[in-house]
Order: C-alpha cells, then structure tokens, then sequence
C-alpha cells in the first residue's frame, strides 16, 4: 500500500530550489504518436495494420510481418508483470535526484514484453493494469500499477506523482470566480484536496451570484484579478506567482455573431482582449515563476490549464469572432506547452462544447453543465492529460476533427 | 493684433495672485487607473471600455533611454467630458463633436451647488427645480454663461463599491431630475453640468421621465457634461473659474481630460475671513 505524502512544510527560506530536469525528451517520429496518443488519455499502442501484431516500443516496421502501416489504436491494458528492478544511481539528472527508481518487465496480454515504469503497489510477479501517461518532459510512457481496485493512496506513490499533476496540497489559482464554470472549479478542486485554491475575481464593485457561497468554502481566498489589465495580472502574480502550483484558466468571454455584425471590431476586440491576451498576460506573469518551480518537493509546479471552446478545431459561424479566438488560444497554448516544457509544466486544454450559461442560452442542447467542466479539468490534472473534450459535441467535433477538418468545417456551417 | 496694455494687466495680475497664493488651481481630476469604474450597461450591449496601459518600454531592452506607454481607453473612462454628439438627442446640432466645440465655451465661470449632505442621507437623492430655486434664493440667481457642478461629494467613495453603488436594480447614486436640468438650460442658459459621480445622471437615471434626463436635455440643447469630477469641495460656491479642453478627437462624442478651476486661495479665505 502507498504511504500517504505529508502535507508539505512551509518553504525553507534557505534552501536553494531544485532546478527542474527532464527525464531523456529525444524521441524517434514513431514514438512522438506514442506521447500524442497519452496526450488524449485512454491506452493505445501500435498495430500493424496487416498481421495485427503489437508493436513496443513503436517502429516504422512491424517486427513480425514488415508491414509499413503501424498505427496507434486502444488495446487491451492487462498484463502480467515479470521482473523487476530498482534503479540506485543514474548519470541522468531528472532521475539522479529521484532513486531509486523502480522498474519492470511486464508481458502484455496484446503481445510484446516491455520495459515499464512499476507503481510501489505492484508485488512481482502480478497481474497489472498498464497506464500509458506523460512524463514531466511531455513524452508517452509505461507505468504498471497493480490490476483490479485501486487502494486509497495510490495517488500519492512518488513515481506516479511525477506523471500526473495531482491537486493534493498543490496551490492553484482559477482565474474568473464570477462565473459558473469558474466556481463549479474552484469548489471541485478544494475537493480534490488542493491546499489553497485562490480564485481571481476582476471588477469587485460588481456583485455576483454565487460570491457568498464561493467565499465560505474552505481553503478559498478570493483575489483581485482583471485579465484584461497587465498590471492587475502583475500585481497578483507579485504577491502569489511564488506559490501556483497549478494555474487554471476559466476566464472566457463569449459572444453571439458574426463577421460582419455592427460593431464586430469592437467585440471581437474584447474577445480577444479576455481570451487571448488574458491569457498571454498570464503566461507572462505565472509562467516564468511556475517554470522554475517545476521541482519544488510535494508542491511543485505542475500544471497550467485552459478552459476554452472546442470551436478552436473549427468556426462555429454563429459565434465567429469566439471561435477565431478559441483558434488563437488554441496556438497560443501550443506554444506555452514547449515554453513551459523546460520546467516540466504541463499545459492542459480542456475542450468544451456550448456551456449552459447566459451566453449560449439561444444555443440547442446539448449543452456541458459547469460541474462537468470542473470534472474534467480534476481529471486531466490527476491523470496528466494533455487534451481533453467535454461534452458530446466537444467529443463528436474532436472526432470529426481528426478524420477531417475540411468535412468538419462544412457541417459546421448547417 | 498688438496685445493691449489692459490684457496685460490682467494676465500679469492672474500669474501674480497664482504666484502669491491669492488664487489656487484646484485639480478637479481623478487619477487614470485600470480599476477605475466605468458606466455598467447590459452586456448585450457595447461596453465602456476602462483605461488600460501597457508598457512599452523603461529604460530597458525595449527602449534603452525612455520610457512609454500604450494606452487604451473608453472616451467616457476616468474624469471625462461629454459632447453634444454622445447622446441621441444632441445628434443632428452643429458643432457637437469634440473637435467642433467653441474653445470659448470651455473656459468659465463654475457655480457649485452643494448638496453634499442630501446625497449623504439619500443615496438616490434627486436635485429638482424646486431644490434649485430654493438653492437660488439663498446663493442668488445662477448665471447665464457658467458652469454649474453638483456637489454630492460622491468622489470620496472612489475605491470602495460605493462609487458605483451596484446593485441587482442598477447603480445608485445622486443626480439631477428632469425639471432641475430643464431649468438650469432653459432659464438659466448654463453651459455644462458636472458631477462626481459615474454619469451627469443619477444611478437610476434611466427610470426617470425622461430616461436620462441629464444627458437628454444638456445635449439635445448643444450643453456639456463633466463627469468623475474630483475636489469639488475644494471650489467655492462662486468666483472660480473652470477650464474643461477635452482632447480634440475627430468626430469624437467625448475624452478624458485635466479638468481644473482656478479659484481665490482657500487659506487666503480664511485669513481674511
């Protein structure tokens, strides 16, 4: 059984901080389908299209037939773990700093016989459950944990805490607590164990529902926090940039209407202003700080999240200037993602279809209700997942999507 | 044209008592922040945008020697100055725009009518005509020509939710009723109305008869507004003079400005007094 992780002590003002290393990040072209296929959740390898044959670690060929289509598909997760070995020493510096690392040879029941990183509750031999997650350098890896229920801890083993972004004990900034999403988040993730979940409210003068209830949760402290203005981000980032250990982003600011609607510059302008330079101002002001921090002990840095449209795969005409912006957040967190990658940050986009809210109330459902939002994102947090679709439209969109974008752009015109 | 010896005078006189203390400069303008409040309308309408900044560069990589800023702003953020041209009523008049409006217009005497304690007691007080005429009988007849700014002493609650006064039903906040604007245009023949508060209107303007009678009537009659005002208190209730020059923007319907009164010198006041 793993040994729940204490509540981490306060930051000893003398200690240098632990710079963050990576785990080795080369990869061959094959194996970037690997870590893109963790990026999405679920477990997938490589099938040979021709014979069927399980291919690890991923190739260009198929070990048994020569076959050249390999493509990545979900299998079946079961196996049985062999052998094993703890790593005492490594030139290497992410796991010099991290021994003894334990791992072991599992036979899968989809074929090969690989080399995975083991969970401290797995006996040898076992059966196990295999896990295909994102190390800290945003490559695909293998960890076995033990088959059937999970024991209460599990979570909190040091070797799977590296490949997620748990939110126990972690500090977290929600960026816009005056919306729905932005307090069904919040709440979620006070309940998921985050030590301090700091909620930014812009424009305070102004009341809002659900502030009282908000405000009584324990471990929330409401904080001023305008993303349309530099030095509001500034300011915030001066007083807790030191201890965001996972920043997520619900600030959105949505509006009906086209390209051609009077007064398009300016809404597009305020769209944009929120959901794309709101979020560069955050990157600016967080990023730097959560960077370095990517390996400061139980609380490290671990995650920067995004809430945004799924209408970034593909306009939406009804909500043109929204969705452009949704594309360009979409870019921006590309890039934050290699940016942030150096301190072993993850950047997470939670996909979401029309929201139940004010905005999309001349929207059909199916809608994605808030709470399911907040799900999602404790989720893609505990899970380490890259990329997330919420709902059933954000779902059918992403599917439609990587079939093809030229098809799905024009249903989306109906 | 040769500068007379009269005009001079006066201006030497001006600088002078500006020198001597005799006159002050009072600053009647708020500080330009990112979180100052602007006006709050449904958001399904188009919004005042708050003043925002953004540094360009200081002293640094960017820019090694100066520093800069961008800007970026609602006409109608901060202390600012109405034209004609911002409402409905004031659309079809000649120089209504801020570019248009007569320099000679924006430099001239202010009365300041207090009404600091009503709005104190009421935060939804309304100034009517028979406020005013009984405002006149003590203080004398408003004259033609000035400007008059209501004292509510409203910008002292700037920097707490009381400035806005946002609730479920709208903002509240003192201003002027139909009648009392009516009057000060049409009998008084005023050039422009200032408050501190967020509009020239009351918070529940919009539920007066008619709906912002402020912004309707001062407009719909080539008058100004100045809204944000700050140190009202420091102007005397006669005697000073205003100087409102907003930026002269093409075709524009307002613009933040350094608004300022010189006035006789309040310690000078009290030593003579």
């Amino acid at each position: 059984m793993s040994v729940p992780i204490e509540r981490p002590p306060r930051k000893d003002p003398q200690r240098v901080t632990r710079p963050p290393e990576l785990p080795p990040t080369e990869r061959s072209r094959a194996s970037l389908a690997l870590s893109a296929a963790a990026a999405r959740g679920g477990f997938s390898m490589q099938v040979c299209d021709a014979c069927g044959a399980v291919a690890y670690p991923p190739r260009d060929a198929c070990a048994h037939c020569l076959g050249r289509s390999l493509r990545f598909r979900p299998v079946d997760d079961g196996g049985e773990v062999l052998a094993e070995t703890s790593v005492q020493t490594s030139p290497n510096l992410y796991f010099r700093e991290r021994t003894p690392w334990r791992i072991g040879i599992v036979r899968l029941d989809s074929g090969p016989s690989v080399v995975a990183h083991l969970h401290g509750d797995v006996t040898v031999p076992s059966r196990i459950r295999m896990i295909l997650r994102l190390d800290t350098g945003g490559n695909g890896v293998l960890m076995a944990l033990p088959a059937g229920r999970e024991s209460e801890n599990m979570a909190d083993d040091p070797q799977m805490r590296e490949l997620v972004a748990d939110p126990k004990y972690r500090r977290v900034l929600v960026t816009n607590g005056r919306t729905e999403v932005g307090q069904a988040v919040a709440t979620a993730l006070s309940r998921a164990g985050a030590e301090t979940v700091f909620v930014g409210v812009a424009e305070p003068w102004k009341p809002f529902a659900g502030q009282e209830a908000l405000a009584a949760l324990p471990g929330i402290a409401m904080v001023p926090l305008d993303l349309t203005d530099t030095d509001s981000v500034k300011s915030l980032a001066g007083q807790i940039g030191g201890k965001t250990d996972i920043l997520v982003n619900t600030a959105d600011h949505a509006r009906p209407g086209g390209l051609m609607a009077d007064g398009a510059a300016v809404t597009m302008r305020d769209t944009f202003d929120v959901n794309v330079f709101g979020l560069q101002r955050l990157a600016q002001h967080f990023g730097a700080g959560m960077r370095a921090r990517g390996a400061d002990g139980t609380n490290s840095a671990v995650a920067f999240v995004d809430v945004l449209p799924v209408y970034a795969l593909a306009s939406t005409p009804d909500y043109a200037l929204y969705a452009a912006s949704a594309a360009a957040r979409h870019s921006v967190l590309q890039a934050l993602r290699t940016e942030l990658l150096a301190g072993g940050v993850r950047v997470m986009s939670i996909f979401t279809g029309p929201i139940e809210d004010e905005w999309h109330q001349a929207v059909a459902p199916p809608k994605v209700q808030p709470a399911r939002i907040a799900k999602a994102v404790v989720a893609a947090l505990r899970e380490g997942r890259e990329e997330s679709f919420v709902g059933d439209i954000a779902e059918d969109i992403a599917a439609r999507y990587r079939d093809d974008p030229k098809v799905l752009e024009r249903e989306l015109r109906v | 044209m040769s500068i007379t010896a009269s005009h001079t005078s006066v201006l030497a006189s001006l600088l002078g008592e500006l020198a001597s203390g005799e006159l002050e400069i009072v600053d009647l303008t708020h500080t330009l922040t990112p979180d100052f409040p602007v006006m709050v309308l449904p958001p399904e309408f188009g919004q005042c945008q708050p003043f925002r900044i953004e540094e360009v560069s200081r002293y640094d990589g960017r820019g090694p020697a100066w520093y800069w800023n961008n800007l970026f702003m609602s006409e109608h953020a901060g202390t600012h100055f109405d034209a004609p041209a911002h409402w409905v009523s004031g659309r079809n008049l000649p120089f209504s725009t801020i570019d248009e409006l007569p320099f000679e217009r924006l430099v001239g005497p202010v009365v300041v009518l207090d009404f600091s304690a009503e709005s104190a007691a009421d935060e939804d007080f309304l100034v009517t005509r028979a406020h005013l005429e009984a405002w006149e009988a003590e203080n004398g007849t408003i004259e033609a020509g000035a400007w008059v700014i209501l004292r509510t002493d409203w910008s002292k609650h700037l920097g707490s939710d009381t400035y806005l006064n946002l609730r479920e039903d709208g903002a509240h906040s003192p201003g002027p009723t139909a009648d009392a604007v009516a009057f000060l245009v049409e009998e008084r023949d005023i050039v422009g109305f200032g408050t501190e508060t967020i509009g020239t209107d009351a918070g529940q303007g919009s539920h007066l008869t008619p709906p912002y009678p402020a912004h309707t009537i001062l407009h719909g009659n080539g008058r100004y507004g100045l809204q944000c005002l700050a140190n009202v208190d420091r102007l005397p209730t006669r005697g000073a003079v205003l100087f409102a020059a907003p930026l002269k923007i093409r075709q524009g319907s307002g613009s933040p400005l350094r608004v300022f009164a010189i006035a006789p010198s309040r310690k000078k006041e009290g030593q003579n007094g």
